[in-house]
């Protein structure tokens, strides 16, 4: 494995074996010492020309802990507002000896066609294009999952997880649905008819536009964002409408299996997709997520950066 | 393709090195046995249940997991990270003793104190292999050795072991060439 670019692209063994590795991560990280040698000497770009609170920070928080050295850029104060091109940019970095580039963009493909081309040699790893893919937080998700639902096995067979609320903009959903589903779990997404894509019934999982008849039959509710920046059109009459159906409140939350687990990759709208009540409770594993978030980001940067790339497409 | 060791030499070489190990350090009572995943945690395991018998008390053991310490990760894959179990009593002012089942190039053991750095401060560090197959590319000596095996580089030496492998033996044969 060279680039993180999408779930798509990675087999369940590919999967597992991140997986694996940020277990084992995660535990050296509840020791005294957190960080390890393992990168040290190696130059990580955090290249982000959207906005991202959780996922920049993990990203270097995760590289530090590896001993990397990390370089942050955002759009906002870069030549990317003075209109550089993705492949001037490229250059640049490759001129600075980047071993690898976390890219996160508004353009759907973006990370795909930095990786494509020879613009540079280092590893890419897609930290959101547009609606596409999100894949380092389906990861993060599917360990959350694993850690609470697994029962002890590696893969996640047995287990329905529902994500509700806006998919169509979702590259969060998008990635969750082909890695949940690679791993053997039931997905069922939630959602008016408005924000379902085009085409969902091809996907792997199943969707439904009741909220209520489908919390009490999963182990997870994933609940989304409203992407409001990304919503160009109506696509529901009002914000009230829209929580009174899709909103996840005390009320609704009463109806869940007594082990199921709620999650949210954040950032939280309180009051309109979840209530304050929900996010805070004991049945919330959010803050959780944004922890092993950064174990597996590690075990991501981990599984790239180290060996010889030799096997990839070497005759 | 030869057999270096059989069953019965394995086994009686780990009884003389828990003997020795007892003898250099007076006794049991310091020591702390860490083996290197895979299969000098399998050793770690055994030559504690020996000296358990000949003491008549508790050893201490557990893993040292070097895979994040490697110097040579840029150069090929690594192995999977395995769990590293330091055992209640701590390594802290200890003999810790640790086990490996080949030495060669050094790398692996050198790798293995920069891990042990990070738990804690032994009083002294000890290194117990199966077989020493020379070719050190570091100035590290083992202190209990099984066996010393001369080999040529073109050689490799193949440890197995019952847990593993489903048999007990050592065997030297022609470098597979990848």
């Amino acid at each position: 494995m060279k680039h993180l670019l999408s779930i798509a692209d990675l087999s369940a063994a590919e999967a597992t074996k991140i997986l694996d590795t940020a277990t084992e991560l995660a535990r050296t990280s509840d020791g005294q010492i957190k960080k390890l040698p393992t990168l040290r000497g190696r130059t990580i770009v955090n290249l982000f020309a959207e906005d991202s609170t959780r996922t920049r920070i993990s990203f270097e928080a995760a590289a530090k802990r590896l001993s990397a050295d990390v370089i942050n850029f955002s759009a906002k104060g870069s030549s990317i507002s003075k209109g550089e091109s993705l492949k001037d940019t490229a250059l640049t970095l490759q001129a600075m000896g980047a071993d690898a580039v976390v890219i996160r963009h508004g353009a759907s493909g973006a990370a795909q066609r930095l990786a494509d081309n020879e613009w540079m040699s280092g590893s890419v790893i897609n930290a959101g294009d547009g609606t596409h893919e999100h894949p380092s937080q389906a990861l993060l998700d599917a360990f959350t999952i694993r850690k609470h639902l697994g029962k002890g096995s590696s893969d996640l067979q047995g287990v329905h997880v529902a994500i509700v609320g806006d998919i169509l903009h979702s590259r969060v959903a998008r990635s969750n649905v082909l890695l949940l589903s690679l791993l053997g779990a039931k997905v069922t997404l939630v959602a008016p008819p408005t924000l379902l894509p085009i085409g969902v019934e091809t996907w792997p999982c199943t969707f439904s536009y009741d909220l209520d008849s489908v919390l009490p039959l999963v182990d997870a509710v994933m609940m989304l964002r409203v992407q409001q920046e990304r919503m160009t059109e109506l696509f529901f009459p009002n914000p009230r409408e829209y929580s009174r159906y899709y909103g996840l409140n005390a009320e609704r939350m009463r109806t869940l299996k007594k082990t199921a687990i709620v999650m949210h990759p954040g950032p939280m709208n309180r009051g309109l997709e979840i209530s304050a009540e929900v996010a805070d409770s004991a049945r919330s594993v959010i803050t959780e997520q944004v922890s092993n978030g950064v174990s597996v980001r590690m075990a991501i940067l981990f599984v790239l950066l180290t060996g010889s790339h030799l096997e990839v497409g070497s005759m | 393709m030869s057999i270096a060791l059989s069953a019965e030499d394995i086994s009686r070489a780990l009884v003389r090195i828990s003997h020795e190990i007892l003898e250099r350090n007076h006794g049991s009572k310091n020591v702390v046995l860490l083996g290197i995943p895979t299969r000098g945690a399998h050793l770690a395991v055994r030559i504690a249940g020996i000296m358990s018998k000949i003491e008549g008390a508790n050893i201490p053991f557990g893993t040292l997991d070097i895979t994040l310490h490697r110097d040579d990760l840029r150069m090929r894959p690594p192995k999977a990270i395995m769990p590293t179990l330091i055992p209640q009593s701590g390594i802290e002012g200890k003999d810790v003793i640790l086990v490996d089942d080949v030495l060669f190039s050094g790398r692996t053991i050198r790798s293995a104190l920069d891990a042990l750095g990070e738990v804690g401060r032994p009083k002294t560090v000890q290194l117990a292999v199966l077989v020493d197959r020379g070719h050190r590319e570091l100035p590290i000596k083992a202190d209990f050795v099984g066996k010393n095996l001369p080999s040529s580089l073109d050689q490799s030496i193949r440890v197995s072991l019952s847990e593993t492998d489903g048999t007990d033996e050592v065997v030297i044969e022609p470098r597979v060439q990848l």
